[in-house]
């Protein structure tokens, strides 16, 4: 090594250190990219699993006919009910629990229902000091809008004779008498 | 010289002060470093404790204070006690010969702005930033763990080394100013601060200060991504606390030095003299902050590599030229 080369190396080095000093300099007056995430929500996509709501059909009524199906396809048991039915044979839950704790936000409960009663949601779910916080009650859950598909009504398609008699949904036909079709 | 009430008031009461200004100017080190850190990586910073984050040392000494002190089982537990404040006193002791303005007159005497004018001024700072050694040898030693022990095995030999060049880049400080007394110097930059004079003996003596201050890019001795957290790897609480709070208080004194050697003090015009003073040493923290958001850290050869075959052979380079100035002038 010589001692011109080691000059040399010595200027660039320098040159380095000071570019390197003018781009941090530089970031400095940017406009910082924190999100301050409680006071300010970043907006998640439409389809993003943040949370779990219980959606109303178009009339207003609840989805939910407490099927249990939700709650066997969850793969860690955090959701859970009791079935009950009002007077004209219709189904409901009369009460029903998610258990935010445990909850994956996998979507399966979502999947699964047929009634398009649950649904996943964008907004997350606050954090919370107390673990029985996070247990979310029927009244926590439901929500005033129709969720995802607006215009779905569960009983208008199926419901046996529950709010229209049995065959007169559209695209039902009325049930046959089996007698009939005897040889 | 004989003592009355007024002079012990007057000396307990500029202690006193200088406490409360170093301590609370170290605070602030860590929030200002934070803050600026979090702008250079376009973050924002802590922002939570009071309007801008600006309660957030105080938070940070509850912390620290609240937390568990833990003293190892195998660690030698009177040294381990012991090296924290091996650490920070040093530190700030080095306030204590450091003019922070112009002399005032209050009750009918000439008031020094520093604790004492000691006429060794600079080697006094010298010692003592070598006696700083003993807290981090200590501290890793006593732990009695393997990574506090690397780290201060590397944080003697680097700060020995940088020992060096720092005091020979101030020998031509001493030639200039023909004294080491502090004051003297700051009275001999009256005219023109030293960097004019001595550019490159600044530079050396800013890069042994980032090497003594143990800062990136020299943080060899607490590395966190080799050795967990370096000399203080098994400190917890307010021990941590005052290993802590002795780095920014040595950055403060080492800024306060460079300014003092080399940018005139409290020299300056229009602004009062102690407002200069403050406004050169947040420069130059700044400058230690700005350094440590930019450069990686170097790896151990390299640190020695620009210790002893780089900076004290320039230092000395420095030391005769200016010689042969002084001479011919």
């Amino acid at each position: 090594m010589s001692i011109l080369s080691d000059i040399k190396e010595t200027v660039t080095g320098i040159g380095g250190i000071l570019t390197g000093l003018s781009i941090t300099l530089r970031h400095i007056f940017r406009k910082p990219a924190t999100v301050q995430f409680p006071e300010e929500k970043r907006p998640m996509p439409e389809r993003f699993r943040g949370s779990i709501v219980l959606t109303r059909d178009p009339d207003g009524a609840e989805r939910c006919v407490a099927c249990y199906l939700c709650s066997g396809a969850c793969p860690v048991d955090c959701i859970s009910m009791a079935a009950a039915e009002a007077e004209n044979g219709r189904r409901y839950a009369a009460w029903f629990r998610i258990n935010f704790a445990r909850c994956i936000l996998c979507g399966l409960c979502a999947e699964a229902c047929p009634t398009l009663a649950i649904q996943m949601a964008p907004e997350m779910i606050p954090s919370k000091r107390q673990v029985i916080d996070w247990v979310y009650e029927k009244e926590d859950l439901l929500i005033d809008g129709t969720g995802k598909d607006p215009n779905y009504n569960f009983y208008r398609h199926a419901g046996i004779g529950v709010v229209s008699p049995r065959g007169g949904n559209p695209g039902e036909q009325p049930p046959v008498d089996v007698r009939t079709l005897l040889p | 010289m004989t003592w009355n009430a007024v002079d012990i008031a007057l000396m307990l009461g500029k202690i006193v002060a200088l406490y409360a200004i170093i301590l609370t100017f170290a605070a602030y080190l860590v929030l200002a470093e934070r803050r600026i850190l979090a702008w250079m990586q376009d973050r924002i910073g802590p922002n939570r404790v009071g309007p801008f984050g600006l309660m957030q040392p105080l938070a940070d000494v509850i912390k620290m204070l609240t937390k568990e002190d833990m003293i190892p089982k195998a660690a030698d537990r009177l040294l381990f006690s012991l090296a924290p404040a091996m650490a920070a006193i040093p530190a700030i002791l080095t306030f204590s010969v450091v003019p922070l303005g112009a002399p005032l007159h209050l009750f009918g005497r000439e008031v020094a702005l520093q604790i004492t004018d000691l006429d060794v001024g600079v080697l006094f700072f010298l010692a003592l930033s070598a006696i700083a050694v003993y807290g981090i040898a200590l501290g890793g030693w006593a732990s009695n763990s393997k990574y506090a022990l690397l780290g201060s095995i590397r944080g003697l030999s680097q700060l020995i080394s940088y020992e060096l060049s720092m005091g020979l880049s101030l020998v031509p400080v001493v030639m200039l100013s023909k004294s080491f007394r502090l004051s003297d110097i700051v009275n001999a930059q009256a005219d023109m601060p030293f960097i004019v004079y001595q550019p490159l003996a600044f530079v050396i003596f800013l890069v042994s200060i980032f090497a003594e201050c143990r800062r990136i890019p020299f943080d060899l001795p607490e590395a966190e991504g080799e050795l967990v957290a370096g000399f203080h790897s098994e400190y917890s609480g307010m021990r941590f606390g005052l290993f802590f709070v002795g780095e920014y208080i040595n950055i403060i004194a080492l800024s306060a030095l460079a300014s003092l050697f080399f940018l005139g003090g409290w020299r300056g015009p229009l602004l009062p003299p102690i407002v200069w003073f403050f406004l050169k040493v947040f420069v130059i923290a700044f400058l230690f902050i700005w350094v440590r958001g930019t450069l990686p850290r170097l790896r151990y050869d390299q640190l020695m590599h620009l210790g002893w075959k780089f900076l004290t052979p320039l230092a000395l380079l420095n030391i005769l030229a200016t010689g042969w100035w002084l001479a011919l002038r």
